[in-house]
């Protein structure tokens, strides 16, 4: 008989060498008190590289960063107590956008918990709104069952973050190990009903006016180039929720672009006359739909969600299909008939041409629009495009030609400010071969700036596109348009001067203001290799048109 | 005028769930915290385990109203929660206990 091997490890050996089994090669955060043994630990680990952030939401930032470009769960570390706390607006942002998240917190020693000690908070009990699921530990023997399923539980069936806290004397307990659990990784969703996906077809064959709306669960589950075969075969025009865009080519002529409230006058137009909407990964969404009464008022649905509770929750579905899109959509495309759709098509095409997006001043890189198509042009569909919460968000989102599922990093379910520059450090981290370009805002950037540290620690490759107009310029915007022009706290008296700033991280840093010839400037400042800030003054008057008002149909559009 | 007894109100109103579920310090909070964060209020709660005690039943009374559906697809999605069957409000569970409520 073969003889076993024992080793003998602590809690905190085990975890590292569960994330190494895991297959873990970067994992960001910040050390302190209660996890300690995890990051003495984790400074012998061969395989795994750790990333310093200087704020722990910018460490869960980051390991967002890695999971959206990637698709596989990323791990952030933080202490307990102020650790735990300031990680939970990244992980409440990755639950709302379904990202694969896993958060590993130091807790104090389980006979402190509950008396208050130093740095104690209920890591578990803040995080349960906020997770997908999350676990204390009780044991060291606990994290041989709870790790690898922290993994599968945040990469099955609808993606989401997962949080593990682990009490300090748990890390520290030594057990004996025989045997290791295998990796976790995502379960197979049950599989469709083809009952469900024929009726869906012969809606879509009965159709004449139908229109396939795309959310990020196309993205998250790798469907895109079912979507796309789709719409061809069937000739769907085709909308992208904020999440979804660059599962259609943006040029693609079945492309509607955006949906919603700063979607383009013809895609809200064409959703208000369809009369069948295919929903696909796609949840619904208040800025997506407007007006949930007015939304698509005449059409029938067939909704697409893998998880059963998106079904029903917002409009009642004619059709519902639990499961993972690109399963269903690889049954559905075969028994759709193919269709020209000429005059539907020539319709919806009349509409672009009547009702196109305005978007004054592109020619002139010195203007919004103008900078975000001067950005593209000095790049490939390569480059990965990540922005920060505000009109700069709208605008690359409405002008930006995305072309490749994952190229797009935004922080839509939660709009997050400060989620720009360290997701596009993780996602620079996590493929290091691309260009990570971040748009952001004077107000955004400010929000983790500190992470222009570990930008120029890692060498990342980000280039920070700062549209600087001196305003928290959606708020500007707002209070411009709804509040009778009366503008409060949202524009800024002063502003530091961010090319020192920049420069005092030490990130190379470039003026497009004060550059004679804007794009030279621009694609040699895109053309360097790791961080470079671009800097580049917008009118504060400029708005992100057209615009739905928060509460109105998706028809009455301002604007544009 | 008006004249619905006690009983027939509750059977208008309520809706009794059963749960099975994983026995562990955080099941309770992961399925109230579904409801009090839609200010949707449970009206009767009661919990044991059974069996080894490796699982618990939980027994939930509320108020039927229109997010009752999603309310339960949101529970099922819960990682501790292995089963939840509906019941109409003259389950019962509650019934019987109403002596120790007087
Ligand atoms: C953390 C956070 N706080 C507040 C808001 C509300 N908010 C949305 S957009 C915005 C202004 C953003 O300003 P800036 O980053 O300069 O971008 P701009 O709109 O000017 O392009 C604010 C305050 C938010 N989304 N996130």
């Amino acid at each position: 008989m073969a003889q076993q091997t024992t080793e003998t490890l602590s809690g905190a050996q085990i975890t590292v060498r569960l994330l190494e089994r895991q297959g873990v090669r970067t994992v960001a955060g910040i050390p302190g008190g209660a996890i300690l043994p995890i990051y003495d630990a984790l400074s012998r680990s061969p395989g795994i590289h750790h990333v310093l952030a200087r704020h722990e939401q910018g460490a869960g930032f980051i390991a967002q960063g890695m999971a959206r470009a990637t698709g596989v769960p990323a791990v952030c570390l933080a202490s307990s107590g102020p650790g735990a706390t300031n990680l939970l607006t990244a992980i409440a942002d990755a639950k709302l956008d379904s990202i694969p998240l896993v958060a590993i917190t130091g807790q104090v020693p389980r006979a402190m918990i509950g008396t208050d000690a130093f740095q104690e908070v209920d890591t578990y009990g803040l995080s349960i709104p906020i997770t997908k699921h999350n676990f204390l530990i009780n044991s060291a023997e606990e994290l041989l069952e709870v790790i690898p399923r922290a993994f599968r539980i945040a990469a099955s069936g609808r993606p989401g973050p997962v949080l593990v806290d682990i009490p300090k004397d748990v890390q520290n307990q030594c057990i004996e190990i025989a045997a290791w659990p295998e990796p976790g990784v995502a379960e197979p969703a049950a599989a469709p009903d083809p009952a469900l996906v024929a009726r869906a077809a012969a809606m879509i064959n009965a159709a004449e006016r139908p229109i396939l709306y795309l959310g990020g669960g196309v993205v998250h589950s790798g469907a895109a180039p079912q979507a796309v075969a789709l719409a061809e075969k069937a000739g769907l025009p085709t909308v992208m929720t904020l999440m979804a865009l660059g599962t259609l080519p943006a040029d693609h002529t079945l492309s509607l672009g955006m949906l919603g409230m700063h979607g383009a006058r013809y895609a809200n137009l064409a959703l208000d006359e369809c009369d069948l909407l295919i929903a696909v990964g796609a949840r619904f969404d208040d800025r997506a739909t407007g007006k949930v009464a007015a939304f698509c008022p005449q059409a029938k649905i067939i909704h697409i969600d893998i998880d059963p509770s998106e079904l029903d929750k917002i409009k009642t579905a004619h059709v519902g299909i639990a499961g993972d899109v690109a399963t269903v959509l690889k049954m559905l495309t075969p028994e759709v008939e193919s269709h020209l759709r000429k005059r539907w098509l020539s319709h919806v095409n009349g509409l672009k041409a009547t009702h196109p997006l305005r978007m004054p001043g592109v020619e002139d890189a010195r203007t919004h629009y103008g900078l975000i198509r001067a950005v593209a042009d000095c790049l490939d569909d390569e480059a990965t495009i990540a922005t920060d919460v505000g009109q700069h968000q709208m605008w690359v989102a409405q002008a930006y030609p995305l072309r490749r599922p994952r190229q797009w990093l935004t922080s839509g379910g939660l709009g997050t400010m400060g989620f720009g520059l360290p997701a596009a450090i993780g996602a620079a981290l996590a493929e290091p071969e691309r260009t990570v370009v971040c748009f952001t805002g004077d107000g955004s950037i400010l929000m983790n700036v500190q992470e222009l540290a570990t930008a120029a620690e890692e060498g990342a490759n980000v280039k920070i596109v700062l549209m600087n107009n001196a305003t928290l310029g959606l708020v500007y915007q707002q209070q411009t348009l709804f509040y009778g022009e009366r503008i409060f706290a949202s524009r800024f008296k002063g502003q530091p001067d961010f090319i020192k700033v920049a420069e005092g991280f030490g990130i190379a840093a470039v003026d497009l203001d004060r550059a004679g010839d804007p794009r030279g400037t621009l694609a040699e400042a895109l053309s360097m290799r790791g961080p470079v800030l671009i800097h580049a003054s917008i009118d504060c008057e400029q708005q992100v048109l057209p615009m739905v008002a928060p509460g109105a149909a998706n028809k009455d559009m301002i604007g544009g | 005028m008006n004249a619905i007894s006690q009983a027939e109100n509750r059977a208008l109103a309520r809706a009794v769930l059963e749960l099975d579920v994983n026995n562990h310090a955080g099941v309770m909070s992961h399925v109230v915290g579904l409801f009090s964060r839609r200010a949707y209020n449970v009206e009767g709660i009661l919990v044991m385990p059974v069996g080894d005690g490796r699982c618990s039943r939980i027994w939930l009374q509320v108020n039927e109203d229109g997010r009752l559906e999603q309310m339960i697809r949101q529970i099922e999605k819960l990682e501790d929660v292995l089963a939840v069957r509906r019941h109409g409000a003259e389950h019962e569970v509650f019934e019987r206990l109403e002596a120790f409520f007087r």
